[in-house]
């Protein structure tokens, strides 16, 4: 197997051009899925025996709880392999990922809390699963935060990956943590769609809407890497023929 | 290009002769030169200490003078109070020497910059949590904790306070090169602190009950263990990044 196609993503121009080819095959994908999977979800599955209507929120909850979660592994593997291999690339890929991993942190946040409101009688509960996303979007502010604080773009860039990796090694301590608190200070009082199986109604739609929204992920980032990357070059010829400004 | 190659690059270390001190001499010079410097600030020490009673101070008058109820919540005081004092003390911890150069020679001594930043970690452990850990047992008596509570407490703050420094270490490295960077540093080291602040508060809350708490301060012993090995890293990865 040959890598000259990964090593020709370190120019910037073919970066560029790579992600804008490659974004309709992610776009276009992601918006079938998720409007199959919306329709399969909110119309044709069926309520649930104990939930009724409301479980239907996790449609858009577990998809974006999972992208809050990878979308941070995959800043700190991008900011690990700009670290070791000093590839600029990979940096870029970081910075571009940061604001959405951290949207859909917050859109977790939204729609758990919404769907506590009918299921646990209040919007906020301590609940392990909440309050360790709550850390992580924490963990997002801060490592925006460090990159916003620098104003030489590659010293934010470095110093963003060492965040993303120590971040990353902690993020299974703290949520370990704040579950073991959780089952400490309260009973089991909360409950996650009580049945173990979910009948095939209403599984196949939240498996086109992981897939979907993964690829939503997918198209996001390539629009935003873009922009990092035109951004970076700005004073480079190639961006000048290529936006024609 | 070929020319610009020849030159060193700032922080290419230079070889150490053989002559020298060992690392662990090295160490205990560092650790003593800290020691010393900060002895001849000792406001400087003095002031996260007074931080830490003022804010177990807002406590009682905020919520009550009853000591009944204030006992508890006195390990979620005395344990916010300590993460907020060791993030205050943070500043101390590099400042200095980045302003002065002195970082900058210790990454050209050719000495692994790792050890080095650990002496410099357990200089500031000593200068400002174990003084913490010393006075919290004060401050949880005056928040009406039973006096066989005091050793547990004593214990898990220590240990806690270790954790702190290490993970501190690496917040000051990152943030080495921003101006006014104490909230940045706080938004990035306290949610790291958390399993800290929840084995910390546990283990306290066990303590004043009576009951054991052990199994807490094992893991907040296993969470300092784990921060010596990695923080170090860690921080001479932010520390050369920044000097670059």
């Amino acid at each position: 197997m040959t890598w000259t196609w990964f090593h020709r993503l370190a120019s910037p121009p073919h970066l560029y051009r790579t992600a804008g080819r490659l974004t309709p095959w992610f776009a276009w994908p992601a918006a079938l899925l998720i409007i199959a999977g919306l329709i399969g979800g909110l119309w044709l599955a069926p309520p649930d025996y104990q939930q009724g209507d409301a479980y239907r929120i996790m449609y858009v909850h577990a998809p974006s709880a999972w992208l809050s979660l990878m979308v941070y592994t995959i800043m700190a593997v991008a900011g690990a392999i700009g670290l070791i291999w000093r590839m600029k690339a990979a940096h870029a890929l970081a910075a571009a990922a940061a604001p959405i991993g951290a949207s859909f942190t917050l859109a977790t946040l939204v729609t758990g809390s919404l769907w506590g409101k009918p299921m646990w009688g209040t919007y906020w509960q301590w609940d392990p699963r909440l309050t360790s996303e709550l850390l992580l979007f924490f963990l997002y502010l801060g490592y925006m935060g460090l990159r916003a604080a620098f104003e030489d773009l590659q010293r934010a860039d470095r110093v963003s990956a060492v965040l993303a990796v120590v971040g990353v090694i902690n993020v299974p301590i703290i949520h370990y943590s704040v579950v073991w608190w959780n089952s400490l200070h309260q009973g089991p009082s909360v409950m996650y769609l009580g049945k173990p199986t979910m009948p095939p109604s209403m599984l196949v739609p939240l498996l086109l809407m992981f897939f979907g929204f993964t690829l939503f992920f997918g198209a996001v980032l390539l629009v935003r890497l873009q922009g990092e990357v035109l951004n970076r070059e700005r004073a480079a010829r190639w961006v000048e023929e290529e936006v024609g400004a | 290009m070929s020319e610009l190659s020849v030159v060193p690059s700032l922080v290419s270390p230079e070889r150490v002769p053989r002559s020298a001190p060992g690392a662990a001499a090295v160490a205990w010079m560092m650790l003593e030169r800290d020691l010393k410097l900060a002895f001849r600030k000792a406001s400087q020490l003095v002031q996260p200490l007074a931080f830490f009673a003022m804010v177990t101070t807002l406590f009682p008058l905020a919520i009550t003078p009853e000591l009944t109820r204030l006992r508890h919540i006195a390990s979620g005081v005395l344990w916010a109070a300590a993460l907020l004092s060791s993030l205050l003390a943070l500043e101390f911890l590099f400042r200095d020497d980045a302003q002065d150069g002195t970082l900058e020679q210790y990454a050209l001594s050719g000495r692994a910059l790792t050890g080095l930043l650990a002496a410099k970690t357990a200089a500031h452990w000593l200068l400002t949590g174990l003084p913490l850990a010393l006075i919290a047992p004060l401050a949880a008596v005056s928040l009406g904790v039973p006096a066989h509570a005091l050793p547990g407490i004593l214990a898990s703050v220590t240990l806690g306070t270790v954790t702190m420094s290490l993970l501190g270490a690496v917040g000051a490295a990152l943030t080495l090169g921003v101006r006014r960077a104490g909230a940045l540093l706080s938004l990035l080291t306290l949610p790291l602190a958390i399993p800290v602040l929840i084995f910390g508060a546990h283990a306290t809350q066990l303590a004043i009950r009576g009951e054991p708490y052990g199994a807490s301060l094992t893991l907040l012993a296993a969470l300092a263990v784990f921060g010596m090995t990695v923080a170090p890293l860690a921080a001479a990865a932010a520390v050369r990044i920044n000097l670059e």
